[in-house]
C-alpha cells in the first residue's frame, strides 16, 4: 500500500468535445490540508466530482486508501469514508439541521451516541442554536454551515469542500478558517476555494488547477509569488 | 406481392394514425413541459364537435378539418386561463390537473351526450390491391398527417413565430429576458396543441366512432409516442410514430390487434430504457 | 414539523386508529344492516390501496401512476390461486407475493434504469393498461391458467371466499369485515412504524435528496427498489380485499382505479397516512351516494376534486385541517403567532 491517502493518475474527464479534466495527477497525504484553486472552469468541481463517483471518468486511476474508486457507486466511495461538501449546498430542505445530521450517522446504531455526535459536530462548527431549523428556510451562508457540520458529523476519512466560504460575511469566513483548521486536526482535507485571503489563514499547501490541468502546486506563498500562477489567475482576482 | 403491399400500406395507415393522435400532446409537451392527461378527452370533443357539425349540416370535410380543431382549440384557451396558468413549473401537479380535467371531462360528456358511440361515414370508399380491399380514408389520414408535420417543420424552422417557439422551448429564461412574452407563447402553444388534438379527432370520427371514454385509449399511446420522440416536436413525433407505427402493425398482422397494441407499448418502454432521452435526445439532436 | 417531527407522535396515532377500528369491530357488525356492512368492507379494502401509494408517494417520493396494476395483479394472484389450489390461505399469500414480486422485477427495471419521475409515472401508467388491455381479451376458454379460467371483461365471478384459516368455512361477511378492519389497521401500523426506522427514515432521506444521501453512503436505487416493493405487496392486500368483498374482473386495472387512488393521496395530503384513508372514505361515501342519487356522473365529481385540491389545496386536507387546528389553538392561548405548522 502507498504512504498516500489520495492518488489520482492521470484522471481525465470529456463532457463531448469539453475537456474538464485532462490529465490530473494529484497525490495527498494523511492528514494533510490542502487547497485547490483556479479560474472559474478550471476543473476543480469536476475533479471532486470524479472522487465521489457523481462522474465517471474517462480515463485514469483514482487510488483511495490503496483501492481504485475510479467509476465506483458514489454511495460505496461514500462508504470507505468520502465526505464532500458540494459547491452548491446540497441538503434535506424539508427536514431540520438535527435530523440532517441524524441521516449522515448512518452506521452508528445506538441513540445516545448518536445525539452525542450530532452534538459533538453542531458544536465544533457552531451551527447549535440552528439544531431545529428547516433547512429549506435557511439563510445560504446557514445552509453552507449545517452541510459542513453535516460532512464532519459523518467523520469520514477524506473531506472534500467546495467553496465553503462563498456566501458568507468576513466574521463568517474567519470563523469558518477556525473551524477548517481544527477539522485538520483529526482530519485529511481538501478545499476548493478563490479567496486568497481565506486560502491564506487555513492551508500552507496549493494545487492550481488550470483549464483541466495541475498548473503547479507548492506552498502557498511561493505559489502566490509565481508569474505563471499571476497570469493565468491572480491578475485577474484580488491578491 | 400482394400481400407485402397491403403490410406496407396499413403501416403507412397506422404510422399516420399514431402521429396524428400524438402531434398535439407533444406540441404542449415538447413547448411548455406540461403533460396533458385531458389530450385523450380533447381528441374525443373533437369528434363529437365534428360528428355534431355534420348533422347540423355542414360539409363533412369542413366539419373535420375546420369545426372540430376550432372547437377543441377554443376549449384550449379556456382551460389554460382557468387552470394551467396556475401551475406552470409544477411539472406533476399540471399533469395531476389534467388528469382532473380528463375526468370532468368525461363525466360531462357522458351527461349531455349519452354513453354510447355515435359515428359518421367515411367520406371517401374503398380500392382494391389484387383481391384485398384498402379502405381510401386511410390514404387521406396518411396524406393530412404528412400535410400537419411537413407544415409544422417549415413553420418552425423557416418564421419568426417559429424562432419564438423554438427558443422557448429550448430556454424559457432567456427567450423572457429577450422581451418574448412567455404566457402568450404558452397561451398559443396550448391552443394549438389542443386544436391540433381536436383535429385528430374529428379526422378520426368517421373510423372508429366516437365514445365519451374513448380518449382513454389514446393518451397512452399518444404519450408513449412522444416521450420516445425526445425533445424535437415535429422530427421526434414523426420518427417515433413510424418506429412504434411499424412494430404496431406488423405484431398485429402477426398476432391479434390487442397484441399488436401490447406490442407497441413494451418495445417503447424497452427503448426508453435504452434511451432515457428519446430518440431526438441522442441521435437527431436540435432538429425542430 | 417536519416529516420526521410528525412522526415522533406517530405512538398515539397509531393507538388512536387502533381504537377506531375496534370499536368498529365491535359495533358495526352488529348494528348495522349487511349491505351496509359489505360497503364498509369495500371502502376499506380501498383504504389499504391508498395507504400503498401514500407510502410510495408521500415518503418514497416515488410517483406511480400505475398503483392499480399491482392492485389488480394481487386480485387476479388470490383468485387463479384460489380456485387451482382450492386453499385460500395459501392463495392470500399469493396475492401479496405476486405483485411484490412483479414490483421487484418492474422497479429495477424503473430505478436501475435512472428514469426520470415524470416517465416513471407514465411507464407505470402504460403497464396498467397493458394488464388492463390484456386481461380485457381472455375471453372464452382458451385463456386459462391451470382450473381458472380469466374470464376476459367479465372478470372471475367464481373467486373463491377466503376460508377461516385451517378450516374450509369461508367466512361470513360479518367475519369478512372484521378481518379487512384488521388488515387496514396493521397496514396503518406497519407504515407508522416503517417510517421510524432507519430504513423509513433513510427512505425519506432519498426523497428529499438523492445526491446528498448518496454522498452520505445510502443506496437510492435499493432504498426506492424496496419500498416500491413494499408498496406493491400493500395495493395487492388491497385487491385481496376487493376480490373478497366484490370480486376479480379488468376493472381492477382501469384507468378510473388508477386515478382513483391518486385523488385519494392528493385530497388527504401528501406525506401524511391518515389524510388519504379518511379521503378515500369521504369520496367513496360521496360517489355512492351521488351516483344512487343519479344526478350528477361520479367522474364529473372526481374530476373537479382534483383539480380544485391541485390549483387551491395543494397540501391536502390533512395538513391543512393540522394547521386551522394550530391556530384556533393558538388563539385560544392567546399566544402572538404560530410557530411552525406542517407544510
Ligand atoms: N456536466 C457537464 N457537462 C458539460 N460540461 C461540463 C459539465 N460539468 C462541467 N463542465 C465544464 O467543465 C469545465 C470545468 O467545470 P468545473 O465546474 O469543474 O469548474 P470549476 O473549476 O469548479 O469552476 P468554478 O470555480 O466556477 O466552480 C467547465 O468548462 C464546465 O463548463
Ligand atoms: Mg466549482
Amino acid at each position: 500500500m502507498s504512504d498516500y491517502l489520495l492518488e489520482a493518475k492521470d484522471v481525465a474527464m470529456h463532457f463531448g468535445g469539453v475537456k474538464a479534466l485532462d490529465g490530473v495527477d494529484f497525490r495527498l497525504r494523511k492528514g494533510e490540508l490542502r487547497c485547490l484553486l483556479g479560474p472559474n472552469g478550471a476543473g476543480k468541481t469536476t475533479f471532486f466530482r470524479c472522487l465521489t463517483g457523481t462522474h465517471k471518468p474517462t480515463r485514469g486511476r483514482i487510488l483511495f486508501k490503496g483501492a481504485d474508486i475510479a467509476g465506483k457507486e458514489r454511495y460505496d466511495i461514500a462508504r470507505a469514508g468520502m465526505g464532500v461538501k458540494t459547491q452548491v449546498p446540497s441538503l434535506f430542505d424539508g427536514l431540520t439541521a438535527h435530523e440532517n445530521l441524524w441521516l449522515a450517522l448512518r452506521t452508528v446504531k445506538s441513540a445516545a451516541e448518536r445525539e452525542a455526535r450530532i452534538a459533538d459536530a453542531m458544536e465544533r462548527v457552531g451551527v447549535s442554536a440552528l439544531r431545529s431549523g428547516v433547512l429549506g428556510r435557511m439563510a445560504h451562508g446557514q445552509r453552507q454551515l449545517v452541510e459542513l457540520a453535516m460532512v464532519v458529523a459523518s467523520d469520514p476519512d477524506l473531506v472534500l469542500l467546495d467553496e465553503p466560504a462563498a456566501g458568507m460575511t468576513d466574521v463568517e469566513v474567519d470563523r469558518l478558517a477556525s473551524i477548517i483548521r481544527d477539522l485538520n486536526r483529526t482530519h485529511t482535507v481538501v478545499v476548493v476555494e478563490h479567496d486568497m485571503h481565506f486560502i491564506r489563514m487555513i492551508a500552507d499547501q496549493v494545487t492550481v488547477f488550470h483549464q483541466g490541468r495541475i498548473l503547479v502546486e507548492g506552498h502557498v506563498e511561493r505559489i502566490l509569488a509565481d508569474q505563471t500562477v499571476r497570469d493565468v489567475y491572480l491578475g485577474k482576482k484580488h491578491v | 406481392m400482394d400481400y407485402f403491399l397491403v403490410v406496407l400500406f396499413q403501416i403507412a395507415g397506422t404510422v399516420g394514425n399514431l402521429a396524428l393522435i400524438s402531434v398535439g400532446l407533444a406540441v404542449i409537451f415538447g413547448m411548455m413541459r406540461v403533460i396533458n392527461l385531458a389530450h385523450g378527452e380533447f381528441i374525443m370533443l373533437g369528434g363529437f364537435a365534428a360528428i355534431f357539425g355534420v348533422q347540423a349540416g355542414i360539409n363533412i370535410w369542413i366539419a373535420m378539418l375546420v369545426v372540430a380543431p376550432l372547437s377543441v382549440a377554443f376549449l384550449g384557451i379556456v382551460v389554460e386561463r382557468l387552470i394551467m396558468r396556475r401551475l406552470y413549473g409544477r411539472m406533476v401537479d399540471t399533469m395531476l390537473a389534467s388528469w382532473g380535467l380528463s375526468l370532468l371531462l368525461i363525466g360531462l360528456a357522458t351527461t349531455f351526450f349519452g354513453n354510447r358511440v355515435v359515428g359518421i361515414a367515411a367520406p371517401v370508399g374503398s380500392f382494391q390491391i389484387g383481391t384485398y380491399s384498402l379502405g381510401a380514408y386511410d390514404f387521406v389520414l396518411t396524406g393530412i398527417a404528412l400535410a400537419v408535420f411537413s407544415s409544422g417543420y417549415a413553420l418552425l424552422r423557416f418564421t419568426p413565430a417559429g424562432l419564438i417557439a423554438r427558443a422557448t422551448m429550448q430556454n424559457r429564461e432567456m427567450a423572457s429576458s429577450l422581451g418574448i412574452e412567455p404566457a402568450r407563447v404558452y397561451a398559443i402553444t396550448f391552443a394549438i396543441g389542443a386544436g391540433l388534438s381536436g383535429l385528430a379527432g374529428g379526422l378520426l370520427a368517421p373510423i372508429s366512432g366516437v365514445l365519451p371514454t374513448m380518449g382513454v385509449a389514446y393518451v397512452a399511446k399518444a404519450f408513449i409516442t412522444v416521450i420516445t420522440g425526445g425533445a424535437s416536436v415535429i422530427t421526434g413525433t414523426a420518427l417515433s410514430s413510424v418506429l412504434l407505427g411499424s412494430i404496431n402493425t406488423v405484431s398485429t398482422f402477426l398476432t391479434t390487434p390487442v397484441i399488436g397494441d401490447v406490442a407497441l407499448l413494451l418495445a417503447a418502454t424497452i427503448f426508453l430504457r435504452i434511451l432515457p432521452t428519446g430518440i431526438t435526445g441522442r441521435i437527431f439532436k436540435g432538429a425542430p | 414539523m417536519t416529516v420526521m417531527a410528525l412522526s415522533r407522535s406517530g405512538g398515539v396515532h397509531v393507538a388512536l386508529a387502533a381504537l377506531a377500528a375496534l370499536a368498529g369491530i365491535v359495533i358495526l357488525p352488529n348494528a348495522a344492516p349487511l349491505y351496509t356492512l359489505i360497503n364498509v368492507t369495500l371502502y376499506m379494502s380501498m383504504g389499504v390501496f391508498a395507504l400503498s401509494l401514500a407510502l410510495l408517494w408521500g415518503y418514497g417520493g416515488i410517483l406511480c401512476f400505475g398503483q392499480s396494476a399491482f392492485f389488480g395483479l394481487g386480485a387476479y394472484a388470490y383468485a387463479v390461486a384460489a380456485i387451482n389450489f382450492g386453499d385460500t390461505t395459501l392463495a392470500a399469500v399469493f396475492a401479496i407475493g405476486v405483485p411484490a414480486l412483479f414490483a421487484a422485477g418492474l422497479g429495477y427495471f424503473l430505478f436501475y434504469g435512472r428514469l426520470s419521475d415524470v416517465y416513471l409515472g407514465v411507464i407505470t401508467l402504460t403497464v396498467t393498461l397493458i394488464f388492463f388491455k390484456l386481461i380485457n381479451s381472455t375471453g372464452g376458454d382458451a385463456w386459462r391458467i391451470g382450473a381458472a379460467r380469466l374470464g376476459g371483461f367479465n372478470g372471475i365471478p367464481t373467486t373463491p371466499l377466503l376460508t377461516i384459516p385451517f378450516t374450509r368455512i369461508p367466512m361470513s361477511p360479518a367475519q369478512m369485515f372484521i378481518f379487512a378492519a384488521i388488515s387496514l389497521f396493521s397496514t396503518y401500523a406497519l407504515c407508522k412504524g416503517l417510517i421510524v426506522t432507519r430504513f423509513g427514515r433513510a427512505v425519506i432521506a432519498v426523497r428529499e435528496n438523492e445526491m446528498r444521501a448518496e454522498l452520505l453512503g445510502y443506496n437510492a436505487r435499493r432504498l426506492k427498489l424496496a419500498v416500491f416493493v413494499i408498496s406493491a405487496g400493500i395495493a395487492g392486500l388491497a385487491g385481496l380485499l376487493f376480490a373478497n368483498s366484490v370480486f376479480v374482473s379488468p376493472t381492477m386495472f382501469s384507468l378510473s382505479m388508477a386515478a382513483q387512488v391518486l385523488i385519494w393521496v392528493v385530497v388527504g395530503g401528501l406525506g401524511t397516512l391518515f389524510g388519504p384513508v379518511a379521503a378515500c372514505f369521504a369520496l367513496q361515501i360521496a360517489t355512492a351516494v351521488l351516483g344512487k342519487l343519479g344526478i350528477v356522473d361520479p367522474n364529473i365529481v372526481l374530476g373537479l376534486v382534483l383539480i380544485i385540491f391541485v390549483v387551491f389545496v395543494p397540501g391536502g386536507i390533512q395538513p391543512a385541517f393540522a394547521a386551522l387546528l394550530h391556530r384556533l389553538m393558538d388563539i385560544r392561548a392567546d399566544r402572538p403567532v404560530a410557530g411552525e405548522v406542517a407544510r
